[in-house]
Order: C-alpha cells, then sequence, then structure tokens
C-alpha cells in the first residue's frame, strides 16, 4: 500500500498511546509522532478527537480514528499483508476481544485502585484482586498460545498488544508499592511473556524506562496532592 | 455438520437484544436459555465464568461473551446480510460511536431515570445532548447502516425500547421530534421494520421493572 500520510498524536508514558505505535511498528508503517504536551490539549487533538478529546489519536491522509484499540484494528485492515495482529480464525478473534474488553473495564482498573486505596487493608484487597486477574489471564495465556511465545503466536498479536502496554505501569506500581505482582511462581508464563515482549522489536524502543515513567508518575501524585 | 446454537439471555436485558436482532437479521435458527440472574444456571457459570452474565451466545460448544464481541463474531462467521461496513474506516466510526453509545449514552439515561426536579432537568440536558452527537452519525439516511440495518443501528436498538419505556415512566419526552428530528424517524423506523418489531420484551413488563429499580434512588433523595 502505497504510503499515506500517517500522523499519531500521543504521549509517551501513556500505555494507550503505546498500543496503535506497536501496531504501526509491526506493520512498518512511517508516521509522525506528534507529542501532546503533558497538562494542555492542542488544537489538532480538540479538532480530531471532539468527543473525548483523549489520545491516542491516529490521523491518516485527514480522518482521524479514536480509541486504542479501535485503531489497532484498524491499521490490521488497512496494511493487511504480511504479520495480521488480529487471529485469522472468528473464535479467536472473539476470545481475544474478550480478555482485551476484560483488560480495559476489570483489570487496568483495578491496577489504578492500588494506588487510590485507602489504608493497608483495603491496598491489600486492591493488590489481590489485580493477582487473581492476572492468574485469569495467565489461563486465557495457555489457552490463546498454545505453547508459543506470545498470545497471537511466534508474534506478537492483539491481545499481546493490549495487555503488554500496562506493564511499565504495573513495573512501576510494584516499585512504589513494594510489592509483585506479576508474580513467577504464580504467573509463570506471563512473567516469561513479560520480558519476551518488551524486548520485541516492535515494542522495546517505545516501551518506557520504569524509571523515567516512575518520576513522571511522582509529578502526577504531587500535583493531584496539590489540586 | 448441524449448526448448534444457543443464546443463554433475559427477558429484558437490552445487551441481550443485540444479539437477537443480529441473528434474526442472518436468519439464524438457535435455542433460547433464559436465566434469571438471582439464581444463575451452571451453564451460564461454564460458559461465562469472568463476568458472570448474559448475553452469552455459544456455537457448536464454543461461549462468546460481551454483546459487542458477539455481534462481530456473527458478522465474521455468516456472511449474509452484513452488518459491519466494509471500508476499514467506516468500520471504525462504526465501533467507536457503539463504544460511545455503551459508555455515554446508557448512563446518562440512567441518571434521567433515578433523579427528580433539577437534577432531573440537569441529566435530560446533558442526555439530550449525547443523543445529538449520536444523532450526527444518521446524516441523511435511514438507518445508520445505510439503507439496511446495520452494526450500530443494533448497537443503539436498546435506546428505542428503553427510551420509550423511561418518557411514559418520567411523564415527560426524551426524544423530542423538534429537537432530534432524525433521531426520532430513526427509532420509528427502527421500531417498524418487520425483523425488529416482534423481538421486544413485553412493554408492561418493563415499565414495572423500571419502576421498581428507581424506587429506592428516589427515596434517597426524599430522605436527604
Amino acid at each position: 500500500m502505497a504510503s499515506e500520510d500517517v500522523k499519531l498524536l500521543g504521549g509517551w508514558p501513556s500505555p494507550y498511546v503505546m498500543r496503535p505505535r506497536i501496531a504501526l511498528n509491526i506493520k512498518s508503517v512511517n508516521y509522525e509522532f506528534l507529542e501532546e504536551k503533558f497538562g494542555s490539549k492542542s488544537d489538532l487533538l480538540l479538532k480530531s478527537n471532539p468527543v473525548y478529546k483523549k489520545i491516542p489519536v491516529l490521523i491518516h491522509g485527514e480522518k482521524p480514528i479514536c480509541e486504542s484499540l479501535i485503531i489497532v484494528e484498524y491499521v490490521d485492515e488497512v496494511w493487511n499483508s504480511g504479520h495480521t495482529i488480529l487471529p485469522s480464525d472468528p473464535y479467536d478473534r472473539a476470545v481475544a476481544r474478550f480478555w482485551a474488553t476484560y483488560i480495559d473495564d476489570k483489570w487496568f482498573p483495578g491496577i489504578r485502585a492500588i494506588s487510590r486505596a485507602d489504608g493497608e487493608e483495603a491496598k491489600k484487597k486492591a493488590v489481590e484482586e489485580v493477582i487473581a486477574g492476572l492468574v485469569l489471564l495467565e489461563d486465557a495465556f495457555i489457552k490463546c498460545s498454545k505453547g508459543k511465545s506470545f498470545f497471537g503466536g511466534d508474534k506478537i498479536g492483539y491481545l499481546d498488544i493490549a495487555l503488554g502496554c500496562f506493564l511499565g505501569w504495573l513495573r512501576v506500581t510494584e516499585k512504589l508499592g513494594n510489592f509483585a505482582l506479576l508474580d513467577e511462581s504464580k504467573t509463570p508464563n506471563l512473567f516469561k511473556w513479560a520480558e519476551k515482549f518488551s524486548s520485541d522489536d516492535a515494542v522495546k524502543d517505545i516501551m518506557p524506562q520504569t524509571d523515567k515513567l516512575m518520576e513522571f508518575a511522582k509529578v502526577l501524585m504531587a500535583k493531584s496532592k496539590a489540586s | 455438520m448441524a449448526e448448534e446454537l444457543k443464546l443463554f439471555r433475559t427477558w429484558s436485558s437490552p445487551f441481550a437484544l443485540r444479539v437477537v436482532h443480529a441473528l434474526k437479521i442472518k436468519g439464524l435458527e438457535y435455542e433460547t436459555i433464559f436465566e434469571d440472574l438471582s439464581t444463575k444456571s451452571a451453564s451460564l457459570l461454564q460458559y461465562n465464568p469472568v463476568n458472570k452474565k448474559v448475553p452469552v451466545l455459544v456455537h457448536n460448544g464454543k461461549p462468546i461473551c460481551e454483546s459487542l464481541v458477539i455481534l462481530e463474531y456473527i458478522d465474521e462467521t455468516w456472511k449474509q446480510c452484513p452488518l459491519l461496513p466494509r471500508d476499514p474506516y467506516d468500520k471504525a466510526e462504526a465501533r467507536f460511536w457503539a463504544k460511545f453509545g455503551d459508555e455515554k449514552i446508557f448512563s446518562s439515561i440512567w441518571k434521567v431515570l433515578i433523579t427528580q426536579g433539577k437534577q432531573q432537568e440537569e441529566a435530560i440536558v446533558e442526555a439530550v445532548q449525547n443523543l445529538k452527537l449520536i444523532e450526527e452519525q444518521l446524516k441523511d439516511k435511514k438507518f445508520f447502516g445505510g439503507e439496511t440495518i446495520g452494526y450500530l443501528d443494533i448497537a443503539f436498538g436498546w435506546t428505542v425500547n428503553l427510551i420509550g419505556i423511561l418518557e411514559e415512566i418520567i411523564d415527560q419526552k426524551l426524544v423530542d421530534e423538534e429537537k432530534l428530528p432524525l433521531l426520532s424517524a430513526w427509532m420509528q423506523n427502527f421500531s417498524d421494520d418487520p425483523v425488529i418489531k416482534d423481538c421486544w420484551p413485553p412493554r408492561d413488563k418493563m415499565i414495572v421493572k423500571f419502576q421498581v429499580m428507581r424506587e429506592p434512588y428516589l427515596k434517597n433523595l426524599v430522605s436527604q
């Protein structure tokens, strides 16, 4: 497909922005990354995503596409030669989409809940819920990967992208709280997968370094305490 | 091989209705299992252990959960009467607005139901603003899908049923022909469609159900 004008509006700390970046990398699509300044929204963002005013937004030609997983599916459908991101079988696609919905609606909000938990008991409960979620995802990994390295099989797929983008923030939460969420004994397959995912060619240059992300998290927390 | 299709649903679930509509449009035969969510069947818990919710579509023994995921599965498995647009950009738009419907329309309509007085007036303003956004997606088409019902019509279809019920309970118009002319026309076209019109849950039962659901919220407002 002839290379067209492809822009991505985003920010380096955002896990949601990572998703389309990984997809575009997998497809070897050249794109311009327009970094939004933290704390303000550009005119282009407000014009391209008037409903939610959030990143990421993919702008292909002049057309904006919003919502990270919707962008990933769009990239997969437009640049459709070579490696496919979604599985080809409709049932496998449904399973991948189900788990991606679970990750966004239930699991990642659980990670946020850890930092918001008031008191030791509440924190402990929040941590247990995230770990319980990872145990479910471990089981999903075993079923989807069929013995291979990724949810998508030999190569990174939709569900790898949907979950893997949160590894940076997961590691930050572990460091800040001094506990393990991704535990080798409880979720051995996911533990291995996390390393492989993070070092994959499509991911390694855009996965934020944990220390840099931790500094950013501290700035965020200070700002929210001040307001 | 004979296809085995089962749908786990409740009599009133708007999300299950989406699957009912899609299966009917595709002309598919299936078995319905009505669930009582206060005592969930062993089968439901087996097929949807994560969320324990309806709808669940079971195709040749394999469960598919989450109504919008089920719609895409149905469309990809049975190619007649396509539901999603072919063009990737149009598809992305349809998926975006379906998600918006679930995130914003549902909650804003719920807010109208469970509030009174000034709070309800504000809730109505917000709901109408959200409905206006989806009305803009109709442009000059009969359905969101064009000439025929498509994915986004089915995704929004529950609003046609629930809004009518809500309007009767609160004795106020939410989708006004003057304020939302295109959406109003779409609601009529959708309701009148021969595939859709026999699928609605019993209206009287729905009114009672939502009146009962509303009561504790109103009592709470009064006692504040």
